[in-house]
C-alpha cells in the first residue's frame, strides 16, 4: 500500500469519527425535550421595504396597520393593530392583529384561551373581511357576545375601542 | 416603534419514537468499524483483509437484533444509547483484531503460554451473548421499578460478588490482583456485575432515605452536618470498600464503588457537605492503605515516576511503555496498524487498549473515544432527568455515574493522571465479563429512557369538558 493511500485512510478515518460525533449531537439537539415555539404573521423581511415606506409617509403609526394586514388587501387609516384584554382574568395581554382570525373561548387551541366560567370552549371570533375592517362573530355561545351593550346576532364589524365582552372578560382593539 | 410583534405559540411537541434515527446512526456505527478492519488490514498486509465481510456481517447481525428489540419492546428509548454503545464495541473488536496480528505478541504468546490463540473470536462471542443480554434485559426487565423490590436483596449480593474473589479455591489471585473468579473453565470479574446491583440497592435505599439525610443535619462552618446516626451508611460503604483495597488489592473496584456511592448521595439529597466528606475519606483511606500494602506501593511508585521506577522494578515497564505509545501517537496518530503499542506486551488487549488507540489515532482519536464515552453519559444523565419516578432517576443517575467514572479511573491510570488500577475500558478493552456487564448496564438505562421518554398519560381533565355556567338575568 502506497504511504499516500494509508495517509488519506488515516486522516479519513479520523474525520469519520468525528463526522459520527457531529451526527450524534445534532440528533441530541433535535431531542431537546420541551416545547416548541413557532412564530406566527409576517416575517422581519417582508416588513422591511415597508419601513421604508413608513418612513417616506406622514404618519407612520397608521400605516404600520396597513403593513400588517399582509395579505388581506387595503385598510383604511386609522386601523387597529392589536387586541387588547382590559378586564378579567388575562388583563393586559395584547395581541398583535396581522390579518389572522382570532378565536376566542375556553378550549386549549383558542388563540386567545379564557380562563372564565361563563365563557364556552369556542366563543367568538375575530377576523379581518377583504376590506381589512375587523369583525367579531359569536360562535353559538351560551351567554352571548356583547359589543357595547347589545348582544351579537351577527358577525359585526367591530369600531376602534368599543368594549366586546365575553363572560367576565372585555376586550378591545386599540391603534 | 419596532418591528412588527409576532404573536408566539408554545405548544408540547408530539412524543417522537425516533427509532428510524437510531437505525440510521446503527448503519453508520457498523460502517466506521468496517472501515477500520480494512484501513488494519491494508496497512498491515497491503491488502483487504479476508475476514471483513464475515466480520462486518457479524457486528451488523447484531446490531440489526439489537435495533429490532428497542424498536419493538422499547419504542420510545433513546436514540443514541444503542448506536454509541454499538459503535465501542465495534472498534474495541477491531483493535483486538490489530492486536492479534503483530508478530511480537504472536512471539511473546507462544513463548510465555506455549501456544497463541486469537482474541478477537472470543471478544466477537463475548459481544454477541453481551447482546443476547441486552436482550434478556429488555424482555425480561418491562419496568425498571420492579427492581425496586429487590434494594436488600441487591445488597446481599452485590456484597456476595465483591467478596467472592476472596473465598479460597473460588479466586485466583492474577498479577496481584484478586478479582477474578474461576468457575468451569471461565473465569469471571464479578466486580462488572456487582457494579449494576450495587447501583439498584443504593437507589432503593436512598429513595427511601433520602429525606432524613438530607433534612436531618446541622448546619456548620457552611456545612450540613448530618447527624450522626446517619453517617452509618457511609461509613459502613467506606469500610467495605477499604476493605476491598486491602484484600483483593483493587483500586478501581474500591474507588468505583466508594465513588458511585457519593455521586449518588449528592444527587438524592443535593447536600455538597457529602461530596466533601466522600473525597476526604477517600483520599484518607487511599492514602492510609497506600502506605502499607505493597501491591497499592508499587502502584502509586509507576505513577509517580514511571521512568524512575522502570530503572529499578521490572513491573513498572508497562507503565513506560504506554506512556511512550501516547507520546508517539502525537496530534493525528501513526494511523491504524502502524502504531508499536504491541510492545507493551502483557494485558495490551485489554487494560491498556487505550494506548492503542492513543497512538494510531493520535490525540484526535482520543478525544474523539473519550467523546463517546461522554456522550453516553451525557445520555444517561439525561435520561436521569427526564425520569418520572424518583427510583428510575437515581439508577440512572447512578449507573451513568458509575459508566464515568470507570472511563475516568481507566483512562486517567492509563495516561498516568491517576495511578493504575486493574479496571477495563467499557466496550473497548477485551474481556467477556466487562462487556457483558456493560451491554446490560446499556439495557437497563434503554429501558429507563423508555418510560422516561414515552408520552404522558393523560393529564387532568381538560377545562373544555366542564360546562359552562349560565348567566341567570
Amino acid at each position: 500500500m502506497s504511504e499516500l493511500t494509508l495517509t488519506v485512510m488515516r486522516l479519513g478515518f479520523l474525520a469519520v469519527l468525528w463526522l459520527f460525533v457531529i451526527v450524534a449531537v445534532q440528533v441530541i439537539r433535535s431531542d431537546l425535550f420541551g416545547t416548541r415555539v413557532t412564530q406566527r404573521g409576517s416575517r422581519r423581511q417582508e416588513a422591511r421595504p415597508q419601513q421604508q415606506q413608513a418612513r417616506q409617509a406622514a404618519a407612520p403609526p397608521q400605516q404600520r396597520g396597513q403593513q400588517n394586514t399582509g395579505g388581506g388587501g387595503r385598510q383604511r387609516r386609522g386601523a387597529p393593530t392589536k387586541l387588547v384584554v382590559s378586564e378579567g382574568t388575562l388583563t393586559g395581554t395584547t395581541v398583535a392583529l396581522q390579518g389572522q382570525t382570532i378565536t376566542l373561548g375556553r378550549a386549549h387551541d383558542s388563540t386567545i384561551v379564557l380562563d372564565d366560567d361563563y365563557a364556552s370552549s369556542r366563543h367568538a371570533r375575530i377576523y379581518p373581511d377583504r376590506d381589512g375592517q375587523w369583525i367579531v362573530e359569536d360562535l353559538g355561545s351560551t351567554n352571548g357576545t356583547y359589543l357595547d351593550r347589545t348582544r351579537l346576532t351577527t358577525a359585526t364589524p367591530i369600531p376602534l375601542g368599543a368594549p366586546i365582552r365575553i363572560g367576565k372578560t372585555v376586550i378591545e382593539l386599540r391603534k | 416603534m419596532s418591528v412588527v410583534t409576532n404573536t408566539t405559540t408554545i405548544g408540547a411537541i408530539e412524543a417522537p419514537s425516533r427509532r428510524n434515527t437510531e437505525l440510521a446512526l446503527l448503519a453508520f456505527a457498523v460502517v466506521i468499524p468496517v472501515f477500520a478492519y480494512l484501513n488494519v488490514g491494508l496497512a498491515i498486509d497491503g491488502k483487504v483483509p479476508a475476514g471483513m465481510a464475515g466480520y462486518g456481517l457479524g457486528l451488523a447481525l447484531l446490531a440489526g437484533v439489537a435495533h429490532l428489540v428497542v424498536r419493538k419492546w422499547a419504542p420510545y428509548s433513546d436514540p443514541l444509547l444503542l448506536p454509541l454503545a454499538t459503535l465501542l464495541n465495534g472498534m474495541g473488536l477491531v483493535l483486538i483484531w490489530r492486536l492479534d496480528q503483530s508478530p511480537r505478541l504472536i512471539a511473546k504468546s507462544i513463548n510465555d503460554f506455549g501456544s497463541f490463540s486469537p482474541d478477537a473470536p472470543k471478544q466477537m462471542m463475548y459481544s454477541a451473548i453481551g447482546i443476547a443480554m441486552f436482550v434478556g434485559v429488555l424482555l425480561l426487565l418491562k419496568d425498571h421499578r420492579v427492581l425496586q423490590r429487590y434494594t436488600y436483596i441487591s445488597m446481599v449480593t452485590a456484597l456476595v460478588l465483591l467478596l467472592l474473589p476472596l473465598v479460597p479455591g473460588l479466586g485466583s489471585p492474577v498479577f496481584g490482583a484478586k478479582i477474578w473468579i474461576n468457575i468451569a473453565g471461565f473465569s469471571i470479574q464479578p466486580g462488572e456485575f456487582a457494579k449494576i446491583v450495587l447501583a439498584v440497592f443504593f437507589s432503593g435505599y436512598l429513595m427511601v432515605k433520602r429525606d432524613a439525610l438530607a433534612l436531618a443535619s446541622r448546619r456548620f462552618m457552611g456545612l450540613y452536618l448530618p447527624r450522626g446516626r446517619d453517617l452509618g451508611p457511609i461509613l459502613t460503604i467506606w469500610a467495605v470498600s477499604l476493605l476491598i483495597l486491602i484484600f483483593e488489592n483493587d483500586l478501581g473496584t474500591s474507588l468505583l464503588f466508594f465513588g458511585m456511592f457519593v455521586i449518588m448521595l449528592y444527587v438524592a439529597t443535593e447536600r455538597t457537605s457529602w461530596i466533601v466528606m466522600g473525597l476526604g475519606m477517600s483520599v484518607a483511606g487511599a492514602v492510609g492503605v497506600a502506605s502499607f500494602a505493597s501491591h497499592v506501593q508499587a502502584r502509586v511508585d509507576a505513577w509517580a515516576d514511571p521512568f524512575a521506577c522502570a530503572k529499578s522494578v521490572n513491573a513498572c515497564d508497562q507503565m513506560t511503555q504506554v506512556l511512550m505509545s501516547f507520546g508517539s501517537g502525537g496530534i493525528l496518530g501513526t494511523g491504524l496498524g502502524q502504531g508499536n503499542s504491541d510492545l507493551i506486551g502483557f494485558a495490551a488487549n485489554s487494560d491498556f487498549i487505550f494506548a492503542t488507540v492513543g497512538e494510531e489515532l493520535g490525540l484526535t482519536g482520543v478525544m474523539v473515544f473519550l467523546l463517546f464515552y461522554g456522550l453516553i453519559v451525557e445520555r444517561g444523565i439525561r435520561t436521569a432527568l427526564a425520569a418520572r419516578d424518583p427510583f428510575g432517576k437515581l439508577l440512572a443517575m447512578g449507573l451513568s455515574g458509575a459508566f464515568a467514572l470507570q472511563i475516568f479511573v481507566v483512562a486517567g491510570g492509563v495516561m498516568g493522571l491517576i495511578p493504575l488500577t486493574g479496571m477495563t475500558m467499557p466496550f473497548l478493552a477485551y474481556g467477556g465479563s466487562s462487556v457483558i456487564a456493560n451491554w446490560a448496564l446499556v439495557g437497563i438505562l434503554i429501558r429507563i429512557s423508555d418510560t422516561a421518554r414515552r408520552p404522558a398519560p393523560a393529564p387532568a381533565p381538560s377545562p373544555d369538558a366542564e360546562m359552562t355556567q349560565v348567566v341567570r338575568p
